[in-house]
């Protein structure tokens, strides 16, 4: 147990620099898939939690998508209560071990900290990453949950973030959860997309058995759309109600010439062999992942960071990022960006790839690139990346990886009727319920947004849970009211 | 979970396992296939079903022992089971009243080419078949392909047992007879199908493959599959298996198939130390 810190007057509170997070050395784990950032040690902890002015009207909780009660549970902590703060944090947000790792806390809870406004603001997912790694070191019986009197059977299909926040709330609630997952392993984009080294998979399983010690079933191996459909879960199989969290797990390619040759990847095959399989293990692991010497990494997102830091790490020689716009419209978070070039990730700015060349073995040789300029605005409010004409010039590289984004799966719609989608294959729902325009279906994360974080899609499992109750419970009615699907559609 | 209830050895190195998967069995069509894990550090491999049995809740699945996965299956016996079994994956075959079907099935293909033919002559199709390997070792349910086609052709291409001929020569043959073929299914390696493909279009007989690329989830999330058909890239996992085998890049698709020739020996050779086998 730690020791509760000295109470501070405020202006000495202030004083206090935001403490930094341990990393391994970027020389030394760029060849390793260890966890990047290390953790706080306790008393770096204690010190960072002291900077909290426990505000009476505090800002952060409004910048959370699951509205974690921030200051009650920095409370606990500084006080030295970690059984507290376990218990404040939790009621809260069924994975904070997850959040606390890869949340944007610079864009939301952070951004709105008060100490933020003279000073660094609080570090608020390293103390809930303390917080929750605590628990997972020092486990305590999941809480008691009584089943509800109006108790209801409900389907969650996907078991990533969404899903699992949702099923998580619905147990509390005290209904009767299945979760469907189409892969061998629960977790979703958490399991197959995000690398070890940023969110080790230890974490997941342990959030996940967290989430099944509520009473929630995990069906894995299970394709909804395929082995069972939408309507025989509401029809034949007696669910009450469906939530749909399945993500948005289709890739995109560029659909220049030569994305076919041997050596292209979509970023989700490769982070999948890599991350899911465990290609990095092979031949322990059975899966192979083509290893290069020179990789392109098109996109600069999220996902295009941990795929290049991936290559690097399986032994690549180079890796580097191509993006059509410039440093300042990159969308990955800046810490991975930081990370990133740490660790020696080449970015190439302002540059589009137009076509893949090959050999006659069907092989990558390389990607004919066309260096860009911004002109205008786009829809996105973002610069417009224009070609400079002329400027082509060839790139030599053996793997390529398209890191474009990803769109909603269409599997899950199979025997669906009713369920309006929009023109990018996203689902129509309500933003504040998740109702869909078919009864008893609701729906969150990506496959409502399409890719975002996963801590919105927390967010949208959550409210999605609470309608979900209110519908089992009597208080609404399971469909959805006239007009709402075109104000979630406008 | 997903429990091995019968193996049988069709030949030496091409072995059949019914497997317990339930809901996969209630389901699952002629031409859709599974994804398989045999252990929980194994790879995800897909496979045609062979065959399915609602009541008992099992599906059958054939394969060669090529790879250091199927080696390992090939060791596999009833009471043994696998991590896990994905599906039913991919579109089943389109059924209908054509007429006159012709059927090819080449070694390990003649496994899903049987539920085809089966489904086709119980939609009142007149069934001719033809299936063919490499020798007569290789060659397996010559009955039960019999009792399903109105017509069988039987080949080796070493001539071990009864025609000696590939696949192709005896549907050319058909085709130049002047008998009305509404529309073939070669089922295959891609070579075969490739070649198969080559036969029949002078024709104009449409002609469906089931293409077998490397795949991971099986669901149209990684897009390893991809190959182009007609011009466009396509999902062997959701757009297919079957395609229109006349519009098929078979070179892209035999180059994706060889993606890693290297790990692969490496995983056998390690497979091999492991299991003292010699060879």
């Amino acid at each position: 147990m730690s020791e509760p810190t000295q109470p501070l007057p405020k202006h000495e509170r202030m004083q206090i620099p935001r403490q930094g997070m341990p990393t391994q050395d970027a020389q030394a784990r760029a060849r390793n898939f260890n966890e990047v950032a290390l953790g706080y040690p306790e008393e770096t902890a204690m010190l960072e939690a002291g900077r909290c002015l426990q505000c009476k009207r505090p800002k952060c909780i409004e910048g959370c998508p699951v509205n974690v009660n921030i200051p009650a549970f920095i409370g606990y902590l500084r006080e030295g209560d970690l059984p507290g703060a376990v218990h404040s944090l939790k009621g809260d947000n069924n994975l904070p071990a997850i959040c606390g790792r890869v949340c944007p806390q610079e864009t939301q809870c952070e951004v709105l900290c008060v100490v933020g406004k003279k000073h660094e603001p609080v570090a608020i997912g390293r103390l809930e990453r303390y917080v929750a790694d605590w628990d997972l070191a020092h486990p305590s019986p999941p809480p008691a949950v009584t089943p509800s009197a109006q108790q209801g059977r409900v389907a969650v299909i996907g078991s990533g973030p969404a899903g699992l926040t949702c099923a998580g709330d619905l147990a509390r609630f005290g209904h009767q959860v299945t979760i469907f997952e189409s892969l061998h392993a629960p977790g979703g984009v958490l399991i197959y997309g995000i690398p070890e080294f940023r969110l080790p998979k230890q974490i997941v399983h342990a959030e996940v058995n967290y989430v099944r010690s509520l009473g929630v079933e995990v069906r894995l191996d299970t394709v909804i759309g395929k082995t069972y459909t939408l309507n025989e879960l509401l029809n034949e199989q007696g669910y009450d109600a469906v939530f749909l969290g399945t993500g948005a797990g289709l890739p995109m390619f560029m659909h220049i010439p030569g994305e076919n040759y041997n050596g292209v990847y979509s970023a989700n095959e490769f982070l999948t062999r890599v991350n899911l399989m465990k290609a990095y293990l092979f031949p322990d692991w059975d899966t192979p992942v083509k290893i290069g010497r020179r990789v392109a990494v098109v996109g600069a997102g999220n996902v295009a960071m941990d795929a290049s830091r991936c290559s690097l790490r399986l032994g690549a020689e180079e890796v580097h990022i191509v993006y059509r716009r410039s440093r300042d419209e990159v969308p990955a978070r800046a810490e991975e960006v930081h990370h990133a070039e740490e660790e020696g990730i080449i970015f190439d700015f302002l540059t589009n790839p137009i076509e893949i060349y090959g050999d006659d073995k069907g092989w990558v040789r390389g990607m004919r690139c066309i260096r860009m300029e911004l002109g205008e605005p786009d829809a996105s409010g973002r610069r417009r990346p224009v070609p400079i004409s002329g400027s082509e010039f060839d790139m030599e590289v053996d793997i390529v990886v398209m890191a474009l984004g990803t769109q909603p799966n269409p599997l899950v719609f199979s025997d669906s009727g009713g369920l309006e989608r929009t023109r990018h294959g996203t689902v129509v729902a309500d933003e504040t319920t998740g109702k869909t325009t078919k009864d008893w279906v609701w729906a969150g994360g990506d496959i409502v947004t399409g890719a975002a974080t996963v801590i919105s899609a927390m967010g949208a499992g959550k409210r999605a849970a609470a309608d979900i109750d209110r519908f089992l419970r009597g208080e609404t009615a399971p469909v959805v009211a006239e007009g709402q699907a075109a104000t979630a559609a406008g | 979970m997903y429990e091995i209830v019968l193996r049988e050895d069709l030949a030496p190195v091409t072995k059949l396992l019914e497997v317990r998967a339930p809901g996969v069995a209630s389901k699952g069509r002629a031409g859709q296939f599974v994804i398989v894990r045999i252990h929980p550090e194994g790879e995800r491999v897909p496979l045609t079903i062979a065959d399915y049995d609602r009541e008992r809740g099992t599906i059958t699945l054939v394969f060669q022992e090529v790879g250091k996965t199927t080696m390992h299956m090939g060791t596999m016996q009833p009471g043994d089971c696998f991590a896990s079994v994905t599906g039913p994956l991919g579109r089943p075959t389109e059924i209908e009243s054509y007429g006159t079907v012709l059927c090819v099935g080449g070694g390990v293909g003649i496994a899903p080419i049987y539920p085809i033919a089966r489904d086709l002559r119980a939609a009142g199709n007149t069934v001719i078949s033809i299936i063919g390997a490499r020798n007569k070792e290789l060659l397996f349910w010559e009955d039960k392909m019999r009792t399903v086609s109105d017509e069988l052709i039987v080949c080796t291409d070493d001539g071990s047992y009864a025609r000696k001929a590939l696949v192709t020569i005896p549907m050319k043959e058909l085709l130049e007879s002047g008998r009305s073929i509404d529309q073939i299914w070669a089922i295959g390696p891609a070579i075969m199908m490739k070649f198969c493909a080559l036969t029949t279009r002078p024709f104009g007989v449409p002609t469906i493959v089931s293409l077998n690329s490397i795949m991971v989830d099986g669901t149209g999330m990684c897009g390893a599959c991809r190959v182009e058909v007609g011009g466009q890239t396509r999902f062997v996992c959701v757009d297919g298996p079957e395609f229109d085998g006349h519009q098929v890049d078979w070179d892209q698709l035999l180059a994706r198939q060889r993606i890693y020739p290297e790990q692969e020996k490496l995983a056998i050779e390690k497979w091999k130390s492991e299991h003292q086998l010699c060879g």
